[in-house]
């Protein structure tokens, strides 16, 4: 090869070169034909996923179920005053008749029957006394599809049950509190729960991130330090959210304990009177969030024109006075965007509540800061969790709730942006 | 003077990140050291042995490990591909309108709580699995149904971080190409993507990085109960789905549980950290190329 005339170097390279290329047009168009179509196919595939998610809740939400009731509701009549029509007192009375005198003193220590609603105790009747049983569900699809076929077998199956057409997901639903039976269970506790936390989430959060974006784009020089919070934020940003429940639990629950639990106030509620609180779960929620809300408004700040700060610079303004006046009221837009986005990111949140300790069964809504929790996520994984199908219902309904919940702070979240949006 | 406490308040916001993170380190790393002086626990024992039963006080790590992976691997198979795909097709092909419409669905996918998606996978992809493979071939809890749905997870994760990194890479490299005689495909695949590939090997190593840290989905559907098996159809328990089910219950503390569940929790810390640090390398390299 070393002796070679340089010519025909040239020339096999050429050669070499031009066999990379293919000239056959046609099919290099061809395989941009396919190509584009697999991209497509993709992209649709993304779509059909999502919709096939929501079918599948839907399917579930609704349908034909087969009820059974243990005590027939008609044997409870007290004086001829059918159960749909008795008092508060006639209610407790037949409660406090029906069931072990542990179980009804357990029920009054939660919360005593003197401040429960009327709705609330007639929903405890219906759960402890009347135990209407549910012996078998239909999903949405076959309910529409097979009614004939779902009738027979539910004859000659289980005769003495009564077949509904039941919509899982109704008012009953979300008004009523968290019971272990599936035809009585209800949201109102979980939803209940799920503010609560928020609550402290944004308390915490937001005052603290807005902080935290204002110190970074406003003040912040370009030190070693200023650097190192801006990485360590980023970084924070991709932390699995378990690991905060973890870091909730040791410190929110265990060390703080005495502030968590509300000793130190002197209000401990009675039924908790540790740490897994309504306040350390939003606590902990707030230092997930908190990244994101960093991250959010650091972007609604930086949206700001210089000009802005130089014409109030110019006129002579103070640094602080400059943001207050002029950079915050310009970027709130983007700024709560950011925070709504970070909201719906909680109340979606379910794992490092497990870890924190958000409690499996509670009937009463939480009161305090300090009180037991549970949560609509934490609500649906345990609907999930069991293996019965009326219960995964009741998950699809609850499902149905949250998506439709994170919907509404979505499409807040998008007006605010529209409506703002370019302003500049 | 005014001006000066507002000056620390706010530094003070700003630093209190870094508390989260020393907080991180510090209480995870201690109760982690508090389980390994256990007398039940060897480290030796811990990253050799493959069995975890707590109750006949074995840990070893790595049916946890495996599980993990073997889960994040089949959610990267589906999250890869579709995700890189879309993400060309929305920044090479698909017209304004197009994407206008497209980039919400997919928002709307990536907002969607991963406890959801926990209950499709259970409610429909495990039936949908048990139907196509055979009910003894797929069990009802395993990890490849959790493992798709969560690939439909990241799928939007991967699209947004990939299409940014497309979308940056200059005209003038497109305009060159297609001066060339590239056809639309060429230019993507030949001049685009190599372009973009920092970019795009960052999103691909935060894809991995929330599929090792994705908890509730494991959790409902990948099965309960550590288990050492590379089948994907059967069900073990992952590291994260692990910390739920052990803390689910009234944890008591200084319990070997109670501390265990720190030591996996940090082991998935420095995981998630090392590969976001990773990622971030990644990320400014194309920053500095095009910017």
């Amino acid at each position: 090869m070393k002796f070679s005339t340089p010519g025909s170097t040239q020339e096999s390279e050429l050669k070499a070169g031009l066999s990379d290329y293919n000239l056959d047009i046609l099919s290099r168009k061809r395989a941009g034909l396919i190509w584009r179509l697999i991209f497509q196919a993709s992209t649709i595939v993304g779509i059909i996923a999502l919709m096939i998610l929501i079918l599948n809740i839907i399917n579930s939400a609704y349908g034909y179920t087969a009820l059974k009731a243990k005590v027939d509701p008609d044997t409870l009549a007290v004086e001829g005053v059918p159960l749909e029509e008795q008092n508060h007192g006639q209610l407790v009375a037949v409660l406090q008749s029906h069931i072990s005198g542990p179980a009804y003193k357990k029920l009054d220590n939660e919360k005593p029957f003197s401040e429960r609603s009327e709705a609330d105790v007639r929903a405890l009747v219906i759960a402890r006394v009347v135990r209407l049983q549910v012996e078998k569900t239909w999903n949405l699809w076959d309910s529409l599809s097979k009614s004939g076929e779902i009738n027979t077998e539910v004859a000659r199956d289980y005769p003495d049950a009564e077949l509904r057409f039941t919509s899982w997901l109704n008012s009953d639903f979300i008004n009523r509190p968290q019971t272990s039976e599936p035809v009585t269970a209800g949201i109102r506790t979980a939803i209940y729960g799920s503010l609560w936390t928020i609550l402290f989430t944004v308390l915490v959060a937001f005052p603290i991130g807005v902080g935290a974006a204002i110190y970074l784009e406003e003040y912040a020089t370009d030190t070693w330090i200023n650097r190192l919070i801006q990485t360590n934020i980023n970084n924070l940003a991709g932390v699995p959210s378990i690991v905060y429940g973890i870091l909730g639990l040791a410190i929110f629950v265990r060390a703080l304990e005495p502030l968590t639990s509300g000793q130190i106030f002197g209000i401990v509620d009675p039924t908790t009177a540790n740490g897994r609180t309504v306040l350390s779960a939003g606590l902990t929620l707030g230092i997930l969030v908190l990244p994101l809300i960093i991250i959010n408004a650091q972007e609604a700040i930086r949206a700001v024109p210089v000009s802005l700060r130089r014409a109030s610079y110019g006129i002579g303004a103070t640094k602080w006075q400059t943001t207050w006046s002029h950079v915050l009221p310009n970027s709130i837009p983007g700024i709560l965007t950011g925070t709504i986005l970070a909201i719906s990111r909680a109340i979606g949140e379910t794992a490092p509540l497990v870890v924190v300790g958000a409690s499996t069964a509670i009937s009463f809504d939480p009161a305090s800061p300090f009180s037991k929790f549970t949560t609509l996520p934490i609500q649906i994984y345990q609907w999930t969790s069991r293996p019965q199908d009326e219960f995964r219902a009741l998950a699809a309904a609850a499902i149905l709730v949250l998506l439709m919940l994170l919907l509404t702070l979505n499409a807040a979240a998008i007006l605010l942006r529209n409506r703002y949006s370019g302003r500049f | 003077m005014g001006e000066a406490i507002i000056q620390s308040l706010l530094f003070l916001s700003g630093f209190f990140s870094i508390f989260t993170t020393v907080g991180i380190v510090y209480e995870l790393g201690k109760e982690a050291l508090l389980f390994f002086q256990m007398p039940e626990i060897s480290l030796l024992e811990t990253v050799t042995s493959t069995r975890w039963q707590p109750h006949t006080g074995d840990f070893g790590i790595w049916p946890l490990v495996t599980s993990t992976l073997i889960t994040s691997a089949v959610a990267m198979l589906i999250a890869l591909p579709l995700g890189l795909a879309v993400a060309i097709y929305l920044s090479e092909y698909a017209t304004p309108r197009a994407r206008s419409f497209l980039k919400p669905i997919l928002e709307v996918l990536a907002g969607i709580p991963t406890i959801v998606y926990g209950y499709f996978a259970l409610s429909f992809m495990t039936p949908l699995l048990r139907s196509i493979l055979g009910r003894d071939v797929v069990d009802i809890y395993n990890m490849g149904s959790a493992g798709l749905v969560m690939g439909i997870l990241i799928m939007p994760l991967i699209t947004s971080m990939a299409e940014d990194a497309l979308s940056a890479v200059p005209r003038s490299l497109r305009e060159a190409a297609y001066g060339m005689g590239a056809t639309r495909l060429e230019t993507a695949l030949q001049v685009v993507l190599p372009a973009a590939l920092s970019g795009i090997s960052a999103a691909i190593i935060v894809g991995i990085s929330r599929a090792v840290g994705e908890t509730m989905i494991v959790a409902v559907a990948a099965g309960a109960g550590p288990n050492f098996t590379f089948n994907p159809f059967k069900g073990a328990e992952t590291i994260t789905g692990h910390i739920v089910r052990i803390s689910g219950g009234d944890l008591s503390y200084d319990s070997v549980d109670y501390n265990s569940i720190f030591f996996l929790g940090l082991l998935l810390f420095f995981i998630t950290l090392a590969l976001n640090i990773f990622s971030q390398r990644f990320v400014r390299r194309f920053r500095e190329v095009y910017e």
